[in-house]
């Protein structure tokens, strides 16, 4: 496996939060979210289960509407359409979001006609030749082991070289190689200026690139090392309350 | 991307998928012959009565089918949720129900070309000489049948007791599509033949209007 050409990687995008929040009946997901990621942060979001990560990023990715407040998304200095931010996101979320009855080779072009890219099937074999799964093109998804399955799910977020990368835990499922190699290509897609965000549990090699941690909890920013802050002090604490309530379950 | 490029890729997976593994189409085509061959037991029916009672119980054996073969639509869409990965792609919302539509139609149409000569069999009713009408009812009722049924199986697949939601909202919705298509049906066959032009402007009506719908409301449709 081997970390995708950063010469064809977008520039990063700049996302506001302003006041987001989030309500699912009675349940407040998301309260009084406030946040600027500048353009090329790589943002890890800590918190335990159910402390609104999913929300933020699925709201980040225009899935769901906040209740109230408004996020918007910049390119340089300059606001971007909703269907502009649609063509540079990528999204590895908790499902795979590949389809099971189709190849990988397939999934993959099927995903890159949609976004519109040149050569798609070109385009589709060189995704999947850096997650290492070029042998199994032709096989069917749903003969693929759940790390071959995670492998895919990030080439398929990778294809139309996003300038902002949502991930929601995407070392799950990943043996010790994959989340090296994991943390190499976000390395690599930080390096050239990609805006990564995403939520993680615990240390991994995935935290590798992190410039900034925030922690939620109650669907609330407690806890944020800033911009050019030192996020290891927050990712620690993730990762020792995580470990305390392990402990204690 | 223009919403016909859009939904003709979409469009494309949906053939793919279901002729490579066939079960929808294999189960359906299954149950709606069993419905029309125990109506045909059931009833045994004189040539009159075939021509008089036939193509209601041929549109109520379309309809059960229908309710069976729209349900996966989108709850195949769920498992690894799919339907996120299509709604994150820069396309018109409405091409995703577009091409869940055109799918559909295009199953449900086969389904029913199948069993029209075992219809025609089991009933005893000439279908040769009023064909070309037939298959224009045909189409007109499959369009609303798909229409509608593409966007409750959207509604529906988001909802606790999914399986069970589904009949219940499409059976009373679809109710004009059947009594006009019947209506139609039996014009058609009826000796000496004729289509009227009421029933299909009113299954036009039925369908532009659920259709004009869907395209207003799709993109609601499709959020969590």
């Amino acid at each position: 496996m081997s970390t995708p050409p950063v010469s064809s990687l977008n520039s990063g995008l700049r996302i506001t939060f302003s006041g987001v929040e989030k309500r699912y009946g009675m349940r407040m997901a998301l309260r009084e979210i406030s946040l600027e990621i500048a353009a090329g942060e790589c943002v890890a979001l800590v918190g335990h289960n159910g402390s609104g990560k999913t929300t933020l990023l699925k709201m980040a990715a225009q899935l769901s509407r906040p209740s109230r407040g408004k996020i918007t998304f910049y390119s340089g200095d300059a606001m971007i359409s909703s269907d502009d931010v649609k063509r540079r996101i990528g999204m590895v979320a908790h499902h795979t979001l590949v389809y099971d009855e189709l190849t990988a080779e397939e999934n993959l072009v099927f995903f890159a006609k949609l976004f519109r890219l040149p050569e798609p099937v070109t385009r589709a074999r060189q995704a999947l030749e850096p997650v290492g799964l070029s042998r199994r093109a032709a096989d069917l998804v749903r003969t693929f082991s759940r790390g071959m399955r995670q492998r895919l799910a990030i080439a398929r977020a990778l294809l139309a070289s996003p300038g902002l990368l949502l991930l929601d835990e995407p070392a799950a499922g990943l043996d010790p190689e994959g989340q090296q190699w994991l943390g190499a290509t976000l390395s690599g897609l930080h390096d050239s200026g990609c805006t990564i965000v995403m939520s993680t549990h615990g240390r991994n090699e995935t935290q590798g690139s992190v410039t900034r941690a925030i922690r939620l909890e109650g669907g609330k920013i407690t806890h944020d090392s800033g911009v050019g802050g030192d996020p290891s002090g927050v990712l620690v604490m993730a990762t020792v309350r995580d470990s305390e309530e392990g402990d204690a379950s | 991307m223009s919403l016909a490029q859009s939904t003709g890729v979409i469009l494309a997976k949906e053939l793919k998928t279901e002729f490579r593994s066939r079960e929808l189409l294999g189960t359906t085509l299954v149950f709606v012959l069993i419905i029309i061959v125990l109506f045909s037991f059931t009833f045994n029916p004189t040539a009159s009565e075939s021509r008089r009672f036939g193509p209601g119980l041929l549109w109520l054996a379309f309809l059960f089918a229908g309710s069976l073969m729209l349900q996966p639509s989108f709850l195949r869409e769920q498992a690894n949720d799919t339907l996120s990965a299509l709604r994150l792609a820069p396309i018109d919302p409405f091409s995703i129900l577009a091409a869940k539509m055109a799918a559909n139609f295009l199953f449900l149409l086969l389904v029913e070309v199948i069993l029209l000569p075992v219809f025609a069999v089991l009933y005893n009713i000439a279908i040769l000489p009023v064909l070309p009408q037939l298959v224009l009812v045909l189409a007109l009722g499959t369009v609303g049948l798909a229409t509608t049924g593409t966007v409750f199986s959207a509604v529906a697949a988001q909802a606790r007791l999914r399986e069970l939601l589904l009949p219940l909202l499409l059976l009373p919705v679809l109710a004009p599509v059947l009594i006009a298509s019947t209506e139609a049906t039996i014009g058609i066959l009826r000796d000496p033949s004729e289509l009227s032009l009421v029933w299909l402007t009113f299954l036009v009506a039925f369908d532009v209007i659920f259709l004009t719908t869907a395209w207003l409301v799709g993109e609601y449709l499709l959020e969590e």
